[in-house]
């Protein structure tokens, strides 16, 4: 297991008798953008939600970087040792400015105390301005969070997990809801990131996915299925069986 | 910064008019106000944890009774070497955990203290094990339940139902003179004053921030590698040492403390006084506390027969019609009097 950032083992989840994954092996290596696909309930974001901590596994190993034990740790912690989370749905805190959200995602001064005392530095408020403005949000940094678009917020969000700077960011259906031109933004500005550090998306719109995947992973039925270039999967009889033949599911969520 | 400023200046006058109401008002009216004002205390406190974290607790009345008994206990040993009440239950000395409440100076700093601690204890498991919302709520109900049981159980130690009453005097200085009464209602105004201005602090820096986005989105936060759950420990306990502290300050202004100030009924009109005002402005709360009490006051004066009806309807009209309460409702009319298009802040959960 040469420089992977996720290697993960013989992994399970149960929920209430329903296997959400099924004895899951599934690795990432560093610096790489993988894309996970498969019909709803294929078990891509519990998988997700076992990287980031929300859900413990039943069996089997996560590890991060060759040496984290991702079960043991809490969520708070896994966030701390590098593993950024995008939720599926925007989730910003609306009641701060958009300036507001970015400040409580650097990392610096996270506790009761050390919060209390916290002032933000000039080096932190070029950086949260930096990339304010690459996901084009700067004019709007006074603004709340809840009166943004939902586009904006899903990049707020976006640029909070980047603040982080994490070596793992997982995104949840980045582009659902969004407009054809906030897609490619969004598409650009996840290849930008990605070219810095190590990102599993997961997405359904495999128009999105063709145009910004290399390697891709396909789940089905809580078990990998598939995995290689989005051309590879396209055409294993597989994975049209279950998933791309059914042209309905795909089409709807490509129009969404 | 403009509007900054004017509210400072209204927070100075209101202060100064709190300061020299002494002057004008009867004995009995001043004495009602610092009751009042006490209870504008734990109002601030329970905006810190429900309008600011999001968290409603049903158990307020509890850590101010807490701090209440504190100084009850000083007070009541201040008056007799063996409370009355411990007499008739067949004690012949005072129980050793109520020996150090004689010097004020234990009595005071442990009616902030045994709140907190006591927060501190619920608080790290309810937390940690991600109770949270109606559940929350519930359970501090619970607690206030049970602790005003066990009080009232207790009677050789606590004075039962009766609670602890008849005290003589504090400091030395006599509880019945008008003068006592006067600098009571003094350090009332101060406490109010230094725990407003410190919460008002607190909620601009960026652990004020951080409770908000517990409050607006718990799930996200942790996930940028923040502990929710010692922030929320840590604010619930802040929030009872405050409500402990208006406690130790009500007790020698009324001259009583008893199981009925910690019960359910109390603890939910205490989180009424914070929803008129309107939540999470501090403001709001002292307003809430104020208004609320005067209007039970004056109600139950006028219409003694009548008067929980009208504060049920105040209730219920500030629910349906100011979710906001006084001060949202103000800023509202604020806003359509500049004209200014202004979209409301999303409604927060409870």
């Amino acid at each position: 297991m040469a420089d992977t950032i996720i290697y993960m083992e013989g992994v399970t989840v149960t929920f209430s008798g329903f296997k959400a994954l099924n004895d899951v092996s599934f690795y990432v290596e560093k610096g790489e953008l993988r894309f996970l696909i498969g019909p709803n309930g294929a078990g891509k974001t519990t998988l997700l939600d076992v990287i980031c901590g929300k859900v413990r596994p039943d069996k089997g190993r996560v590890i991060f970087k060759d040496k984290v034990e991702i079960p043991r740790l809490g969520e708070h912690k896994i966030a701390r040792a590098g593993i950024s989370r995008k939720f599926q749905t925007p989730s910003v805190f609306s009641n701060l400015t958009v300036f507001e959200n970015m400040e409580l995602a650097l990392k610096t001064n996270t506790g009761v105390f050390s919060s209390l005392v916290h002032s933000i530095s000039k080096k932190e408020r070029e950086h949260i301005n930096s990339v304010l403005q690459d996901v084009g949000l700067y004019e709007k940094a006074s603004e709340k969070a809840g009166h943004l678009s939902h586009g904006e917020k899903q990049w707020l969000e976006i640029a909070m997990t980047v603040l982080q700077e994490p070596e793992l960011l997982l995104v949840d259906e980045p582009v659902a809801g969004m407009t054809a031109k906030e897609r490619i933004k969004t598409g650009e500005l996840l290849l930008t990131i990605a070219s810095q550090r190590s990102v599993i998306v997961v997405e359904h719109d495999m128009d999105f996915v063709q145009r910004f995947s290399k390697k891709v992973t396909v789940l089905h039925e809580g078990q990998v299925i598939c995995e290689g270039s989005f051309e590879y999967v396209k055409n294993d009889p597989v994975v049209i069986d279950v998933y791309l033949g059914r042209g309905g599911e795909v089409q709807n969520n490509a129009i969404n | 910064m403009g509007t900054r400023l004017k509210e400072n200046w209204i927070y100075l006058i209101f202060a100064i008019v709190l300061l020299l109401l002494p002057l004008v008002l009867s004995e009995f009216r001043l004495n009602l106000l610092g009751k009042f004002l006490t209870f504008a205390i734990v109002a601030i406190a329970i905006d810190l944890i429900w309008g600011y974290t999001g968290i409603l607790s049903l158990g307020h009345g509890v850590f101010f009774s807490l701090g209440a008994y504190c100084m009850g206990m000083y007070l009541k040993l201040q008056a007799e070497s063996l409370p009355d009440f411990m007499m008739w239950s067949g004690l012949e000395e005072v129980p050793w955990f109520w020996k150090p409440f004689q010097h004020f100076w234990v009595a005071l700093p442990m009616a902030v203290l045994i709140p907190a601690i006591f927060a501190v204890i619920i608080g790290i498991p309810t937390f940690r094990a991600g109770i949270k919302g109606v559940y929350f709520s519930i359970l501090t109900q619970a607690l206030a339940l049970v602790v005003s049981i066990f009080f009232i159980g207790q009677q050789p130690y606590t004075g039962g139902t009766n609670g602890i009453t008849n005290f003589r005097d504090i400091f030395g200085f006599s509880l019945a003179e008008a003068s006592t009464m006067k600098v009571l209602y003094l350090i009332t105004v101060l406490a109010l004053i230094v725990i407003f201005v410190l919460s008002k602090w607190l909620v601009n820096t960026k652990t004020g921030r951080i409770l908000i986005a517990i409050r607006d989105g718990e799930n996200r936060l942790r996930f940028l590698g923040y502990n929710t759950s010692t922030f929320k420990v840590a604010i619930f306990a802040l929030s009872a040492a405050i409500a402990g502290l208006a406690g130790a300050l009500f007790v020698p202004q009324v001259g009583i403390i008893s199981p009925s100030m910690m019960g359910i009924l109390p603890s939910v009109e205490m989180a009424i006084w914070v929803a008129v005002g309107g939540r999470g402005t501090l403001t709001g709360a002292v307003i809430g506390a104020l208004v609320v009490n005067s209007a039970k006051s004056y109600l139950s004066e006028t219409f003694p027969d009548l008067w929980l009806y009208f504060l049920g309807a105040l209730f219920i009209g500030v629910v349906l019609f100011f979710p906001k309460g006084i001060v949202g409702a103000f800023a509202r009319l604020k806003r359509q009097d500049s004209s200014k298009r202004y979209l409301l802040t999303e409604g927060r959960e409870v």
